[in-house]
């Protein structure tokens, strides 16, 4: 079964749910937005899709295997900030990404084989628009540009999965719709599958072919922490972007904490 | 009227302002000396200026009767290569330690709390046993520095290590990193800057232990030469002698401060320079 497979995933902390009930099966080649209340998980989710953190209960399958618990090739993840590394110029950080499979001793590639991967990445960079900083430093780059980067060096060496977090979070609103085209045409382009955390409603609904709301279903008022949130909506929109549900966004506004500023 | 936290001083007035203090201790202490000279012309505690330079220009460039070398620089290369070895030593242990116990949690639950332990060990009062141990030659001297700055070191760079954002080290996974080649690639050249600051705040500590050491057991030596000039009262030696080491301090600090400018121009952009 090709794409991941999430079957009755929990998560809990000391004397606190997170996340429970969680039943997903999402085929490969989807862009799932993910939208929801701050504090609801969305972000927990993330990381156990990352294997930052394991599940407590339940299992999560990519392509029909047990996702390894720990961090790996076959997901690639851009975070709000700190996704590239700042000792690198940009282009040694997208080589980075393919020298580091291709050599487990020195993590270094020479030669022939050096400059197949430098041009690969130059082509790379070329994709996604940063062809004149090749030489920069990641602090030289705007935070768009390094939203850029971060996005080429993820998806340079072709994984399964790409994970998003809130990535376009702290990007002014034009530069915001300059890097939501860029993802769309990756994702068309590459048919990599996508997992994007969003805090804008109209975002999630534009780019996703498939928006997943995450909610705190039951509410102990004696015991806020007793139950956690889970998939309360699943919508699919197949590719067509679409309309922002009126329903979504009087629930969304309406619940504890505005569905900004999550404090993860 | 101008509040005085507003009142900025601009670049002249600044380097003036800097310069004054220097200037009003150079001059009390000629007032000094010219007072007690007047009084005693044989007076050896507030030498003169030109009896200061005539005695460092004799260390500098007459041979000793004793061993026909010229003491200033036999001094100072001395010294030189024992800060030099202490310092490298204690750079290798803090580097190599620092990162292995930032990087590994394994590690740092084994090391963690003996470099803690250590750091707390006043390293002179252990300065009799590496003479017991190594005898008074150049490895008790060298032994001394290395233990009394290695372990502030590791874990000053375990620090730094735990600082770099746990993001970074999970994207480098999901590049496809091992262990070692996270800590080749991705760690280790963001903790080598951080390792000269580590060295730059150690001189002093490293400085310090150099002449302790000299001055209990050694033949040459600028802090041997400080001690043993002692004796004699010679203040026109031990003066210029002091302003010397200081003279070299602030060019070692310098050239480290330079080396990570040049040799990590990312680093200052990131870090907040200026330090």
């Amino acid at each position: 079964m090709s794409g991941v497979t999430i079957r009755n995933v929990w998560k809990e902390y000391a004397g606190q749910t997170v996340l429970e009930r969680l039943n997903l099966h999402v085929a490969s080649g989807e862009f799932v937005t993910i939208v929801g209340a701050s504090g609801c998980g969305k972000t927990t989710f993330l990381r156990m899709l990352l294997g930052q953190e394991s599940p407590t209960r339940g299992t999560i399958l990519l392509d029909g295997q047990p996702l390894p618990a720990e961090p790996g090739p076959e997901r690639g993840i851009v975070f709000q900030r700190y996704s590239v590394f700042p000792h690198l110029s940009a282009l040694d950080n997208v080589t980075l990404a393919l020298e580091l499979p291709a050599s487990p001793v020195l993590g270094r590639l020479f030669a022939r084989e050096k400059r197949i991967a430098r041009d690969k990445a130059a082509a790379m960079l070329r994709a996604v628009g940063l062809e004149h900083a090749f030489d920069r430093y990641p602090s030289e780059l705007s935070g768009g540009m390094q939203q850029r980067l971060a996005i080429a060096q993820s998806l340079v060496s072709a994984p399964k999965v790409l994970l998003l977090d809130e990535p376009f979070g702290a990007l002014d609103p034009g530069i915001r719709g300059d890097m939501q085209a860029l993802i769309r045409q990756i994702w068309q382009q590459t048919g990599v599958t996508v997992f994007m955390i969003t805090h804008d409603l109209p975002e999630a609904f534009a780019l996703g072919s498939r928006v997943l709301v995450f909610d705190k279903p039951r509410i102990d008022p004696q015991a806020p922490q007793a139950y956690g949130a889970t998939i309360t909506y699943d919508i699919p929109l197949r590719g067509r972007p679409g309309q922002v549900p009126d329903a979504l966004v009087q629930r969304l506004s309406s619940a504890p904490g505005a569905p900004n500023e999550e404090a993860s | 009227m101008t509040r005085l936290i507003n009142l900025h001083p601009d670049r002249v007035s600044r380097v003036v302002l800097g310069l004054l203090p220097f200037l009003l201790i150079l001059a009390a202490y000629l007032v000094a000396s010219a007072d007690r000279l007047a009084a005693n012309p044989n007076d050896k505690l507030l030498p003169g200026f030109g009896a200061i330079a005539d005695a460092f220009w004799r260390m500098a460039s007459e041979p000793s009767g004793r061993t026909g070398e010229l003491l200033l620089w036999a001094d100072t290369g001395a010294s030189l290569v024992r800060l030099a070895w202490g310092l490298g030593i204690a750079g290798a242990i803090g580097l190599a330690f620092g990162v292995a116990n930032g990087v590994l949690p394994l590690v740092r639950a084994g090391l963690s709390p003996l470099f803690a332990g250590l750091s707390l060990i006043p390293p002179m009062a252990i300065l009799p046993i590496l003479f017991i141990v190594f005898g008074l030659g150049e490895v008790s001297k060298v032994a001394l520095i290395v233990i009394g700055i290695a372990p502030v070191i590791v874990r000053d760079l375990q620090a730094r290590t735990l600082e770099l954002p746990q993001e970074l080290l999970i994207k480098a996974q999901t590049l496809g990193a091992n262990s070692w080649t996270l800590v080749l690639r991705v760690v280790l050249p963001q903790v080598l800057p951080r390792l000269l600051d580590a060295l730059r705040l150690s001189l002093g500590a490293a400085w310090l232990f150099l002449i302790a050491a000299e001055a209990i057991a050694a033949s040459e030596g600028l802090g041997y030469r400080i001690f043993l000039m002692r004796r004699y009262l010679s203040m026109d030696v031990i003066l210029p002698y002091v302003a010397w080491i200081t003279l070299l301090a602030f060019i070692i600090d310098w050239s480290l401060r330079t080396l990570q400018r040049r040799a990590f121009p990312w680093f200052a952009r990131v870090a907040g320079g200026g330090r």
